[in-house]
C-alpha cells in the first residue's frame, strides 16, 4: 500500500524531536506549567530567555560600535564605559552586547545539528539493533573518546577565517556520540515494551512507531542532551576565538578574552577586561546546567533536593529522613525506627 | 577476560579510526600548505625537506590515495611523524616527547585526584541527601561553568604577582635543567600548584553531582534497607552497600568523559604557559604547524585510549558479573 500524499501531510507537521502524541490542549499546558513550576528550571529558563533578547537586540542597544577607537584607552568600569575600555579605547560593555549573538547562535546551531544527528543514529541503532546497531554504536563511541576539543581545534585551524555558521557546524559534527549513546539505551529498552508491541502488532508502520510511539518517550532524554550540547558547543566556540583559531574580525566573548589576552590585560592590571566576558559564559552555562537540572528532576523526582529533612516528631525528638525510609509520624512513644535519631538541641 | 578483550579491540579500532581520520585532514587543507610555508620562511627550508613535507601532505605525487595510506602507516610505525614547522628541523616526536611528560603530570593526575575527591564527596552528599551540602551543589554548577582557561586567568590575576609565591607561568625556574634533583623537583611542584588547583575546582563538581545522583537512586533499594534492617554500622551501609554499586556508572563515566576533560584541561596549559601538549598544540596552531597538530592529536587520542583501558579494568575490579561471563 502507498502512503497518499495527505497523510504525509499530517504527519511532517509534528515531526522531529518535540513531536507530541496529540493530546487534549488542557493536558499539554498543564504538564508545561509543571516544568516550570520548577525553580531551578524557571531560573534557567528566564536567564537563557534574557540571554536570547540580548543576541537579537545586542547589535542595536549596544552604546557604541565595539570596533571603534576612542581616546579613553585602558579605563576602569565608569558611566561613561560601564565595563571599561580596551587599549585602544574599544567599549567592552558593547563589545560584549554585539558579541552574544556570535555565542548563542553557534551555540543553538551546533546544539539543533547534533541532536538532530544523534536522534538519527541513536534511535535508528536502538530501534533496529542487529549489525547496523553494532556498527552504528560502534561509531558513536569511537567519536565519544576521540577528544573532541583537540579535534575541533585541528579542524577549524586548517580552514582561514572560519565563520560563525561553519564553527558551529564543525562543533555540531563532532558532539552528538553522547547524545545519539543515551538515547540508543532508551530506545532499546522503549522497543520491547508492551504498547510498542502493541503498535506493531496492529501494523503500524516503522516509522510511525518510531515518531509517534517511541520519540514522545524520549522528548526529556533528547532535551537534556540538547542543552548539554549546547553547553559543550558555547565552551568550544569560546575556547576556539580565545586561541585565536576562528575569524577575529567578528566579536564574541572569546575574542574579547583573546585581545586580553594578547595585550596583557592581567599585567596592567585590568580586571575588568576580561572578567565580565568570563562571567558572562559562566552564568549562561549555570543557566544551561539548571535547565539540565530541572529535566532530571521532572523525569526522576527521587533526584530533587528535598527540602526539608529534619521532622520534628510528636515527642520532641528530631529524626533525619533519608530516602528508602517512611516515617511514621504516629502520635507514638517511641517514633520512627529511624536509622539514626539525634535529639534535638 | 572476554570483557577485557573485547574492549581491547574497540580500542584498537579507535586507534585505527583515528589515525586514518589524522592521514585525511591535511589532505582536506585547501591549497598548497608547504608553498605557504616556504613564503613565510623564505630560503630557510632545505629543499629535502619540502620534498618530505610534500610527502606528508600528499602533494608530491602520482601515487594513489591508498598507496599513500600505506606509506604513512609505514611512517607511523616507524616513529616518523615529520618534522615540526614551529621547532624547524626538529621531528615532531622529539618535541611531543619533551612536552608529554609534563602534561601526563599535570593533567593525569589532577584528573586522578579530581574524579577521587569528587566521587567521595559525591558519595557524602547523596547519601546525606537535603544536609547543608545540597546547597553547595549551585554552586559547584557555576564553577563547573566557568571554561577552565578563564577561571586560571583569574587565578594569575589574584594569586601571582611580584612578590608573590606562585610564579605566573611556565614549568620550571628559567635557568634551571630538567633533572631530577633539589632544585628541579620544588620549581616544578611550585609551578604546577595553580594550574592543578584550577583544574580541581572546575572539573570536579561534575563528579560530584553524577556521584550524589547516583547513590540517591542507589539508597532507595531493597538491599540497602535490609543491610539497614541487620543493623549494619551506617558507615558499612554507605560505603560497602551504597557507594559501591553507585561508583559503577560513575567510573564507566570517567572512562567515557576523559576525552572531554583532557581537551579543557589542556586549555589550562595555554593560559599558564605550562611547557605541555596543550601549550604546544597553541604554538602550532599559531605557525599554522600541521604536522605538530596531528602528532599532538594522534598522542592525546591514543593516551585516553590507554586511560580509558585502564578505567576499564578498574571495573573489571568493582563489578564481579562482569568477569563471571
Amino acid at each position: 500500500m502507498t502512503i497518499s500524499p495527505s497523510s504525509i501531510e499530517q504527519v511532517i507537521p509534528g515531526q522531529g524531536a518535540m513531536a507530541q502524541p496529540s493530546a487534549a490542549p488542557g493536558r499539554a499546558k498543564r504538564r508545561r506549567f509543571r516544568f516550570v513550576a520548577n525553580a531551578k528550571a524557571a531560573t534557567g529558563l528566564v536567564i537563557l530567555g534574557i540571554y536570547c533578547l540580548f543576541a537579537v537586540i545586542g547589535p542595536w542597544v549596544a552604546p557604541y560600535d565595539p570596533n571603534a577607537r576612542s581616546a579613553d584607552v585602558l579605563q576602569g568600569p565608569s558611566a561613561r564605559h560601564w565595563f571599561g575600555t580596551t587599549h585602544l579605547g574599544q567599549d567592552i560593555f558593547s563589545q560584549i552586547l554585539v558579541g552574544a549573538r556570535s555565542v548563542m547562535l553557534v551555540g543553538l546551531l551546533a546544539g539543533v545539528l547534533a541532536t538532530i544527528l544523534s536522534i538519527l543514529i541513536g534511535v535508528t541503532a536502538g530501534y533496529i539493533g542487529g549489525v547496523p546497531d553494532e556498527g552504528l554504536s560502534a561509531l558513536s563511541n569511537v567519536f565519544l573518546v576521540i577528544p573532541a576539543l583537540p579535534l575541533i581545534i585541528i579542524v577549524t585551524s586548517i580552514v582561514e577565517q572560519a565563520s560563525d555558521t561553519l564553527v558551529a557546524l564543525i562543533i555540531g559534527f563532532t558532539s552528538w556520540a553522547w547524545g545519539a549513546r543515551v538515547l540508543r539505551a532508551q530506545t532499546l529498552s522503549l522497543r520491547r515494551r508492551d504498547y510498542v508491541e502493541a503498535a506493531r502488532a496492529t501494523g503500524e508502520r516503522t516509522w510511525r512507531i518510531i515518531l509517534f510511539e517511541i520519540l514522545p518517550n524520549l522528548t526529556a532524554i533528547i532535551a537534556s542532551g540538547f542543552v548539554g550540547t549546547v553547553i559543550f558547543a558555547v565552551m568550544s566556540e569560546i575556547t576556539l576565538a580565545f586561541i585565536g583559531i576562528s575569524s577575529i574580525s567578528s566579536w564574541n566573548w572569546g575574542t574579547i578574552l583573546f585581545w586580553a589576552q594578547g595585550q596583557q590585560a592581567l599585567a596592567q592590571g585590568a580586571w575588568w577586561w576580561f572578567v565580565p566576558a568570563g562571567l558572562a559564559i559562566a552564568l549562561l552555562g549555570t543557566a544551561l546546567a539548571l535547565i539540565n537540572f530541572g529535566i532530571d528532576e521532572f523525569v526522576s523526582p527521587r533526584l530533587r533536593s528535598a527540602g526539608k529533612t529534619r521532622i520534628r516528631t510528636a515527642d520532641g525528638r528530631t529524626v533525619r529522613m533519608r530516602v528508602g525510609f517512611t516515617p511514621v509520624l504516629a502520635p507514638a512513644s517511641r517514633p520512627v525506627p529511624a536509622p539514626r535519631e539525634e535529639v534535638a538541641p | 577476560m572476554r570483557f577485557l578483550l573485547q574492549r581491547t579491540a574497540f580500542y584498537l579500532f579507535t586507534a585505527w579510526a583515528a589515525i586514518t581520520l589524522n592521514f585525511f585532514i591535511p589532505r582536506l587543507v585547501p591549497g598548497d600548505p608547504v608553498q605557504s610555508l616556504i613564503s613565510r620562511n623564505q630560503g630557510r627550508i632545505s629543499a629535502d625537506a619540502i620534498d618530505s613535507l610534500r610527502v606528508l601532505f600528499g602533494l608530491d605525487s602520482d601515487a594513489s590515495i591508498w598507496e599513500q595510506y600505506l606509506d604513512y602507516w609505514g611512517q607511523l610505525l616507524h616513529g616518523d611523524l615529520g618534522l615540526s614547522f614551529t621547532f624547524f628541523p626538529t621531528p615532531v616526536s622529539t618535541v611531543i616527547g619533551d612536552s608529554l611528560p609534563w602534561t601526563v603530570g599535570l593533567v593525569g593526575i589532577t584528573t586522578v585526584i579530581s574524579f577521587l575527591l569528587g566521587t567521595a564527596l559525591g558519595v557524602g552528599a547523596g547519601w546525606r541527601r537535603g544536609s547543608w551540602v545540597d546547597g553547595l551543589l549551585p554552586a559547584t554548577t557555576f564553577l563547573s561553568s566557568i571554561p577552565y582557561f578563564w577561571l586560571g586567568l583569574v587565578a594569575i590575576a589574584v594569586f601571582t604577582g611580584p612578590g608573590s609565591f606562585f610564579p605566573s607561568s611556565g614549568g620550571y625556574e628559567a635557568g634551571l635543567v630538567p633533572a631530577f634533583d633539589g632544585y628541579f623537583i620544588p620549581s616544578a611542584i611550585k609551578h604546577s600548584v595553580l594550574p592543578a588547583a584550577t583544574i580541581l575546582v572546575s572539573s570536579m563538581s561534575g563528579w560530584i553531582l553524577s556521584m550524589r545522583n547516583m547513590m540517591v537512586t542507589v539508597s532507595s533499594e531493597d538491599y540497602i534497607t535490609v543491610a539497614h534492617a541487620k543493623g549494619l554500622s551506617e558507615r558499612r551501609v554507605a560505603l560497602s552497600y551504597a557507594a559501591r554499586n553507585a561508583l559503577l556508572p560513575n567510573v564507566s563515566g570517567f572512562a567515557l568523559s576523559l576525552g572531554f576533560i583532557v581537551g579543557g584541561t589542556l586549555l589550562v596549559e595555554i593560559v599558564f604557559s605550562y611547557p605541555g601538549l596543550g601549550y604546544q598544540l597553541f604554538q602550532a596552531v599559531g605557525y599554522k604547524d600541521y604536522p605538530l597538530m596531528q602528532g599532538i592529536f594522534l598522542i592525546i587520542t591514543i593516551s585516553v585510549l590507554v586511560a580509558n583501558l585502564l578505567a576499564d579494568v578498574a571495573y573489571l575490579l568493582l563489578d564481579p558479573r562482569t568477569r563471571k561471563s
